[in-house]
């Protein structure tokens, strides 16, 4: 009996030893990465996901399980990646501003903290846009129009609190102007609404102006230079409104994700970007390509939060 | 442009087209298997065919799916995707007097006839209904929404006031969650599964399917009478129904097509608005909701011309017209096709040896529909009753879990699913609470987008009261609403006479 036991501890004993000297090993799985995308196929997020599985394949050997969680723009899914193994095996694709601006409210169901980013990848910069028929030709216009009736511009843009929203609110402030804004689900249901002259303009990204290319009008790029995609475009910043912004979509783990295995993650995700194929894929569709690793996150992560909160005060998030 | 649509008939394109339609049958078939999912899980397999073959393969897989639908709504009075909402109306009591066969037959008939209007439409009018499209804005979203629910007032049997109970039980289900207007987070009682809301086919599943597995143990009977042998397809039987029907038939598809050709509205909704209409327009509106052939009819083929009539936008906007659409749309960007409004110009062949495809894929669903129909009836028919509600059970709970991988949605269908039982034991049905819940969303987002445009314009009653579409919406609903009362007063003095 005491020997059995004693059989049994050192067993114990041994299977996890062995289960140790397996978490120190320390790598990715030899599987297929289960990539949970927070919001509807089709969009975004799963564009490129599908774009970045080829290249993941040729230098990992291994494919993506791409994954639908959508509800509540994207917090539905966030709310959950902490539940999430941790084997590496498993990431979440997540975007800003939505992880600072939603968990604002305490109702969001998980806090920023909780997001463990691996790595951003990717901007798509704020962009204004109306349509290719509308009597507003450029962005001084837009002001005028704007100031000479407060609150009669109507602005589409994708949900409330996101990043349309933060841009219409951000360049409002910036240019002394009220316009109101319209939330819809989903960039096509805005674009639906902008071409059919429901609303006046659209909050949305660069890569709208690409895929409806002849139909709209892009009055201004929140970019730093002018995006290659639009030469005849001007930035805010040439038209004096320091904007210089936009959506950024990156990958997360769940918390207790060994360190070596994040910065392998990490390093896969530069090297996808480095693609030569891919980064000209992604800038032909407006994106923006971007690289924060591992080591640039933590101080890229406190500077937005500080940046954040003060666009939380202007959208009435924080008192 | 001929070889571009001769082009859909190589062996391959007819293989990826078969193939296509079985897959996206069986996907759709099975409860919490939606045809978007079928076009997601199925896009990958198509990045190394070429862009043409596998857009085929794609319109293949969606069409099968929504087709496939019927089979569960049939046989086990659970829509296999909410396209098929309208079709456990009749199709189950159909089932449950012995006719799934015909029942069957006549969706598949439906479905082929409603899949060729939609194709159609999309060769031969998609620049100018996408227009159409475009100028539905918020507020006639917001009436149309309001159109499917007048449908309350006829299916709520016996009672009006539990029907309109039942519909507003369905629309707060619907408020669970984060609002997309104005960001609140409403009726989760703090748990984190709600934010996301309640998902629509959770609680479809739920509200449907387990009540019939709580009969079913509960019940002595067994849940649809067995036909005798030998009766095979029906198929003389059912065309005489699509030749009554013919018009019944034009006209559901033809409202399938625009509706699925408007980006927010979808299969659902175009097949309930169908059944409305066929109902109203019906000399026998009182056997609708117990097994009228007419209204599988209008709902099976409204909801297969949605798919064509999702490609008008799809193709001549770049925006998608429904969930699949998008993904394709997805997929041909991975493909290098530059979608957007310059695809059907510059990709001209990729588009037409599609269009194409699709009109193949609708036309082979018609022998395949047939025996898939057939082995699915088997199987149900052939399952001993002790067996059946377990397996049923099974599949509810493995096809939720399915959805998004949550067991949070797992949790909410068999809560609602318990609910939806006892409510239906105190005589509220489970029809006006689904179409609360499936409604709710688009009918509070087009009024709130209505009310914030209306308002900037200082222009509400305008903006509600004064556009064209909505005044010809308006006009459908006030007619649906009073007509039986009409009907009434002026028949009824010179039936008395």
């Amino acid at each position: 009996m005491m020997t059995h036991r004693l059989g049994r501890a050192v067993a114990a004993l041994f299977a996890f030893t062995l289960a140790g000297t397996a978490a120190s090993a320390q790598t990715l799985p030899a599987r297929d990465l289960t990539y949970i995308i927070p919001f509807n196929p089709g969009g975004e997020s799963d564009v490129t996901a599908r774009l970045q599985e080829p290249v993941y394949r040729r230098l990992t050997g291994h494919g993506f399980v791409i994954q639908y969680k959508t509800g509540g723009g994207g917090a539905a899914a966030w709310a959950q990646l902490n539940g999430l193994p941790t084997d590496g095996g498993t990431m979440m694709g997540f975007n800003t501003p939505h992880i600072f601006l939603q968990p604002m409210s305490g109702k969001a169901g998980y806090r920023t903290a909780d997001i463990n980013p691996v790595y951003i990848f990717q901007l798509t910069p704020h962009a204004l846009i109306v349509a290719a028929d509308s009597p507003i030709k450029s962005i001084e216009e837009y002001v005028a129009a704007a100031k000479a009736k407060p609150g009669a511009i109507t602005v589409a843009g994708t949900g409330t609190h996101s990043a349309n929203h933060v841009a219409q609110q951000s360049f409002d402030q910036a240019a002394g102007i009220r316009t109101t804004y319209v939330p819809f689900t989903g960039t096509g249901a805005t674009v639906t609404a902008l071409l059919g002259k429901q609303v006046a303009a659209l909050w949305n990204f660069t890569t709208v102006g690409v895929e409806q290319k002849g139909k709209v009008r892009v009055l201004a790029v929140a970019m730093e230079q002018r995006h290659p995609q639009f030469p005849d475009v001007p930035t805010f910043r040439e038209k004096g409104v320091d904007m210089v912004d936009g959506a950024m979509r990156g990958v997360a783990v769940p918390a207790g994700t060994p360190d070596p295995v994040r910065r392998q993650l990490s390093e896969t995700f530069r090297q996808i970007n480095a693609d030569p194929a891919f980064r000209q894929k992604m800038i032909d569709g407006g994106y923006v390509p971007l690289d924060v690793g591992q080591d640039k996150l933590p101080a890229f992560m406190a500077e937005h939060t500080r940046r954040y909160a003060e666009i939380g005060k202007l959208l009435g998030l924080v008192k | 442009m001929l070889s571009d649509l001769l082009a859909a008939l190589t062996p391959l394109n007819l293989l990826l087209a078969v193939g296509g339609v079985v897959a996206g049958t069986v996907i759709g078939a099975l409860p919490g298997l939606t045809a978007t999912m079928a076009v997601a899980v199925l896009t990958p397999l198509t990045f190394s065919m070429e862009p043409a073959s596998a857009m085929i393969a794609l319109g293949a897989i969606y069409t099968g799916a929504i087709y496939g639908g019927c089979y569960s709504a049939i046989l086990i009075n659970t829509p296999g995707t909410p396209s098929a909402i309208a079709t456990t109306f009749d199709g189950y009591p159909m089932a449950r007097r012995g006719d799934a066969d015909l029942a069957l037959t006549l969706a598949n008939l439906a479905s082929v006839a409603g899949g060729l209007v939609g194709a159609l439409a999309l060769f031969a009018l998609a620049p100018p209904l996408a227009e159409v499209a475009l100028a539905f804005g918020p507020v006639e979203y917001f009436w149309l929404a309001v159109l499917g629910l007048t449908l309350i007032a006829s299916l709520s049997e016996g009672s009006l006031l539990k029907g309109l109970i039942g519909g507003c039980v369905g629309l707060s289900i619907a408020m669970v969650g984060t609002a997309v207007v104005g960001g609140d987070v409403r009726f989760t009682f703090g748990l984190p599964g709600l934010l996301g809301g309640v998902n629509v086919v959770a609680a479809l599943i739920g509200l449907f399917c387990i009540p019939v597995v709580i009969d079913l143990v509960a019940e002595p009977g067994g849940h649809m009478e067995m036909a005798e042998s030998g009766r095979g397809y029906r198929l003389s039987e059912a065309l005489s129904e699509v030749r009554g029907g013919a018009w019944n038939l034009l006209r559901s598809s033809s409202i399938g097509t625009f509706v699925g050709a408007l980006p927010a509205a979808g299969g659902a909704i175009a097949a309930l608005i169908a059944y409305a209409e066929a109902r109203r327009t019906s000399p026998r509106p009182e056997t609708f909701g117990k097994g009228a052939p007419q209204g599988i009819l209008a709902c099976e083929s409204a909801n297969n011309a949605t798919v064509g009539g999702g490609f008008i936008p799809t193709l001549v906007l770049g925006i998608p017209g429904t969930p699949p659409d998008a993904i394709i749309l997805g997929a041909l960007l991975v493909h290098g096709v530059r979608t957007g409004p310059n695809l059907f110009q510059e990709q001209s062949a990729i588009v037409y040896t599609f269009m194409a495809g699709l009109l193949v894929s609708t036309i082979l669903m018609l022998p395949l529909g047939l025996l898939l129909g057939r082995y699915a009836y088997r199987s149900i028919a052939a399952v001993p009753k002790t067996l059946l509600a377990p397996t049923i059970l099974l599949m509810t709970i493995l096809g939720t879990y399915a959805i998004q991988g949550s067991g949070d949605d797992v949790v909410v269908m068999l809560v609602l699913g318990v609910a939806g039982w006892l409510l239906g034991r105190a005589g509220f049905a489970a029809a006006p609470i689904v179409l609360g819940v499936v409604l709710g969303g688009i009918c509070e987002q087009g009024f709130v987008q209505g009310w914030l445009i209306g308002g900037a314009q200082e222009d509400l009653v305008g903006m509600f009261f004064g556009r064209p579409i909505s005044l010809a919406i308006l006009a459908v609903i006030a007619l649906t609403l009073l007509y039986p009362l009409l009907a009434t007063r002026l028949w009824r003095p010179r039936l008395a006479t």
